[in-house]
């Protein structure tokens, strides 16, 4: 039924656009596209895995965990490789490359650490309990997964356009070298940048891990297929469109594979992607042009 | 010398949303000879020449060269049709040698197609040969045929400028559009471009030089346009123009901006 | 003469699929000197794989045809596709191009009756000759080489730096991205035909963003300055996962490391002429 696959498209919008904000800030402020943020997101839903399954932790405590490694993860990836790549002006593509040397670190490490086969969060971390409302099911997952979405969403759109801070961040992703002549600290707000975008990828990790109740090492790929179809979808560098071309996806996907057949899902988001590419190439919101170095 | 100028700018205005940066502009330019284009900063003069290579389109009026309408007409496509230009903001390729810069600009005159670069076919070579013997040359008229293997991202600035002159004159143009040629030079630099520059024109093409520098100007045009506003405001030779009130206004107008905001600020 | 033999035993496939890699570097190698950063030559290969498989397979067409076929269709497809997507610049091109690759993927993947759908094609005859790729690869270089030092080779190189500038030089900068991007679809096909008809099977799954992005780490990696980096670059992307089995299940982590170094310390790749040049003290333009 119509609102039930709406609703179920919902959650998995939201987490689509979680994992594509912290792409698309990761774009946007420090011009880089981050190809191991897949992988990223795949660490997030193993440490949650290990923590909760070690220590017997509940599950906010597994998030918890997941989102602080997950940013110290991204800030070291930032510290170590684009750091430095930075401070040589390299151009775009550099970046790109030494991220997708990243990826490969990550998720072969992974997998020979723990072994290539599907993971499981221990059992019953997740309450059982569903709501139903006007003849619509909705588990405690989708519920959780939709609340605590919007919230993080909420707080980076109030902080990106009402605070200090955010003005900083739209001000360096206009222009670094300005931000910088305007006494703005970019060095800092791109570590800070870089911590939050791995913090939200791993987050989104442990919420799809949860979700499908699988977790593997490759797991993060197809997220970054998405990902980059959902930025581009929404605008590069724009986070609402980032936050809007996510749900937009979310609901592409269901309705699609409710209605055409699931191993054309795929080929959704990137014949979409194709298209609006070619009729509006800055994306449905986007209106950034590529930045000005 | 016939009566048809060699271009001809009719009415034309440009209009950015409500910014209207040219407004009725009726410019000829006659076949050979050095016309100048002056006016303070912000008229608008650097946009005559970006309609006028086609890289926008105007918002009204005609230019036309030769006779022939230039609307719609592609860029690359009216400097086949001989008109050339250099940049304000000086657009050399960096990467390449000062030989392989002037020798893309003979690009569109190099007669050999796909098949005869693949077999090296005599036409290739004899080709290539003419192309690399005439950049030679025309380093040799701005004095950089010493440099020519270097990488020009090495040169000075008033050199850089040089090169742009030659890698335009490679395209054999009818007309060349010089945009701000001296700007940034210091005198010794500008007497010798104005040398240069009137070589050129002996040599048979005729030029239209954007300028600041109203010596230079003055030293070497025989036809001047004054543009202020987007409007031209006055039109004729050197003595007239240097007398013209509007045109002192325009200028002294400007100045006098200038004091008072420096004033202000102090 | 029997020590080579065992050599080649044993590392046939290794040596064949290092020809077809420095192809498929090429092919984008040439793309990139025009400015583009296109990114569907793995999408290319496999249009030409399928198409040359699909003729050998099934109507038992002989090899140069169905080579000249593996090349002419992804270079017809390149076309179709290059009118809309070329005006694209930058990062919009790539994507643009990454989406259509994705987009291949998946309708070869669905395409069940035509291309095996997931399960591949399976039984390729497989008649590639180490002779045929080294030919191929000669060829090819020949050919670029040329290119390069031809007025469309300078058009290329003017277009990637600047081509405002190019376009006023007369230079027709939308025929010659066309140019380039047809040409580098041709060749990453030529990779995919000699390709399928080594490994006699090919998936959908081979040509895919994964392929596109290791083609495209080949050539930075190697150096995009000249035709010898995407050659080494194929060279060494595609010896460094065999060199490296000594480190078991961590080999590609060690991968993923040299990949990250390399990066970060050889800016231009490892072939880079102009590094070339400051260590050994010559003057000049880069070649």
């Amino acid at each position: 039924m119509l609102e039930q696959q709406l609703v179920n498209a919902l959650s998995l919008g939201c987490v689509y656009a979680l994992f594509a904000l912290g792409f698309t800030l990761i774009f946007g402020v420090l011009g880089v596209i981050n190809l191991s943020h897949g992988a990223v997101f795949m660490v997030g839903a193993y440490a949650a895995v290990q923590a909760m399954a070690r220590f017997d932790l509940p599950l906010w405590a597994g998030l918890l965990f997941a989102f602080v490694f997950c940013g110290l993860l991204g800030l070291l990836i930032d510290f170590l490789v684009l750091r430095p790549l930075r401070a040589r002006n390299a151009p775009h593509l550099i970046p790109m490359i030494a991220t997708i040397g990243v990826a490969i670190i990550l998720n072969n490490g992974i997998q020979g650490i723990f072994g290539a086969e599907n993971v499981r969060f221990p059992a019953g971390v997740v309450s059982g309990e569903s709501l139903d409302l006007a003849g619509i099911h909705l588990t405690a997952l989708e519920l959780g997964i939709i609340l605590l979405s919007f919230v993080l969403m909420g707080v980076l759109m109030v902080a990106l356009k009402r605070t200090q801070l955010g003005r900083a961040l739209r001000a360096i992703a206009e222009s670094p070298k300005a931000a910088y002549l305007l006494g703005i600290n970019v060095e800092g707000l791109f570590f800070l940048t870089s911590f939050a975008a791995a913090a939200l990828g791993g987050l989104a990790g442990v919420l799809i891990g949860l979700y499908s109740n699988a977790v593997f090492p490759l797991m993060g790929q197809p997220m970054l297929h998405k990902g980059i179809a959902v930025i581009i979808l929404g605008g590069m560098g724009d986070i609402r469109g980032a936050m809007l071309g996510g749900l937009f996806l979310g609901f592409a996907e269901v309705l699609s594979v409710a209605y055409i057949g699931s191993t054309m899902r795929d080929a959704v988001a990137f014949g979409l992607l194709f298209l609006v590419l070619l009729v509006r190439p800055k994306g449905l919101f986007g209106s950034m042009q590529e930045r000005k170095v | 010398m016939s009566t048809t100028p060699l271009l001809h700018l009719d009415g034309v205005s440009r209009h950015f949303g409500g910014l209207k940066v040219l407004q009725d502009v009726n410019l000829e330019v006659p076949q050979g000879g050095i016309f100048g284009l002056i006016g303070p900063n912000g008229a608008g003069k650097t946009t005559v020449f970006n309609l006028t290579t086609g890289l926008l389109p105007t918002t009204g009026g005609t230019i036309r060269f030769e006779g022939r309408d230039l609307a719609g007409v592609k860029p690359h496509e009216i400097t086949r049709g001989g008109i050339a230009r250099t940049f304000q903001n000086i657009r050399i390729f960096k990467e390449m040698s000062l030989l392989e810069n002037v020798m893309v600009g003979m690009h569109a005159k190099l007669r050999y197609g796909g098949l005869g670069l693949l077999a090296s076919s005599g036409l290739f070579r004899s080709e290539e040969r003419r192309a690399r013997d005439r950049a030679r040359e025309l380093l040799s008229w701005v004095k950089l045929d010493h440099k020519a293997d270097d990488a020009a991202d090495n040169l000075s600035y008033g050199d850089q400028r040089k090169l742009e002159l030659a890698r335009a004159l490679a395209t054999e143009p009818k007309l060349l559009l010089l945009d701000e040629p001296v700007a940034g030079m210091n005198s010794s630099e500008k007497t010798d471009l104005m040398h240069e520059i009137r070589n050129i024109s002996g040599r048979g093409y005729t030029i239209f030089m954007i300028e600041h520098d109203m010596r230079f100007v003055m030293g070497l045009c025989e036809h001047i346009a004054v543009l202020n506003f987007g409007r031209i405001i006055a039109r004729g030779g050197p003595d007239q123009i240097r007398n013209d009130p509007q045109v002192i206004e325009a200028y002294l107008g400007r100045e006098e901006d200038e004091a008072t905001n420096e004033g202000a600020a102090a | 003469m029997d020590a080579l033999n065992n050599f080649w035993s044993v590392y046939s496939n290794l040596v064949l699929t290092l020809g077809t890699n420095a192809l498929l570097a090429l092919s984008i190698w040439l793309t990139l000197s025009c400015g583009m950063l296109a990114m569907a030559n793995a999408a290319f290969m496999g249009i030409g794989a399928y198409t040359s498989a699909i003729l050998t397979m099934t109507y038992g067409v002989p090899f140069p045809v169905a080579i000249a076929a593996g090349m002419a269709a992804p270079a017809l497809t390149a076309f179709v596709i290059g009118k809309p997507t070329l005006r694209l610049s930058g990062v919009y091109l790539a994507m643009a191009t990454l989406a259509f690759g994705e987009v291949v993927r998946i309708v070869v993947l669905n395409a069940e009756s035509l291309t095996g759908g997931a399960l591949g094609l399976n039984g390729i005859p497989p008649i590639t000759q180490w002779w045929h790729v080294a030919l191929a690869l000669v060829l090819v270089l020949l050919g670029l080489w040329r290119l390069r030092r031809s007025k469309v080779g300078r058009a290329f190189e003017a277009i990637k730096e600047d081509e405002t500038a190019a376009g006023l030089m007369g230079i027709d900068v939308q025929a010659h991205k066309m140019l380039a991007f047809v040409l580098g679809g041709a060749i990453a096909g030529l990779a995919g035909v000699l390709n399928a008809h080594q490994t006699f099977f090919i998936g959908p799954n081979e040509f895919g963003f994964d392929r596109g992005v290791d083609i495209l780490t080949m050539t930075v990696l190697g150096g995009i300055n000249g035709l010898t980096g995407p050659v080494l670059g194929g060279v060494i992307l595609t010896i460094l996962p065999e060199a490296l089995r000594a480190f078991g299940d961590f080999r590609l982590v060690v991968n993923g490391v040299i990949l990250v170094l390399i990066v970060l310390f050889l800016p231009k790749g490892i072939w880079d002429p102009a590094r070339f040049r400051q260590w050994f003290g010559r003057k000049g333009a880069a070649a």
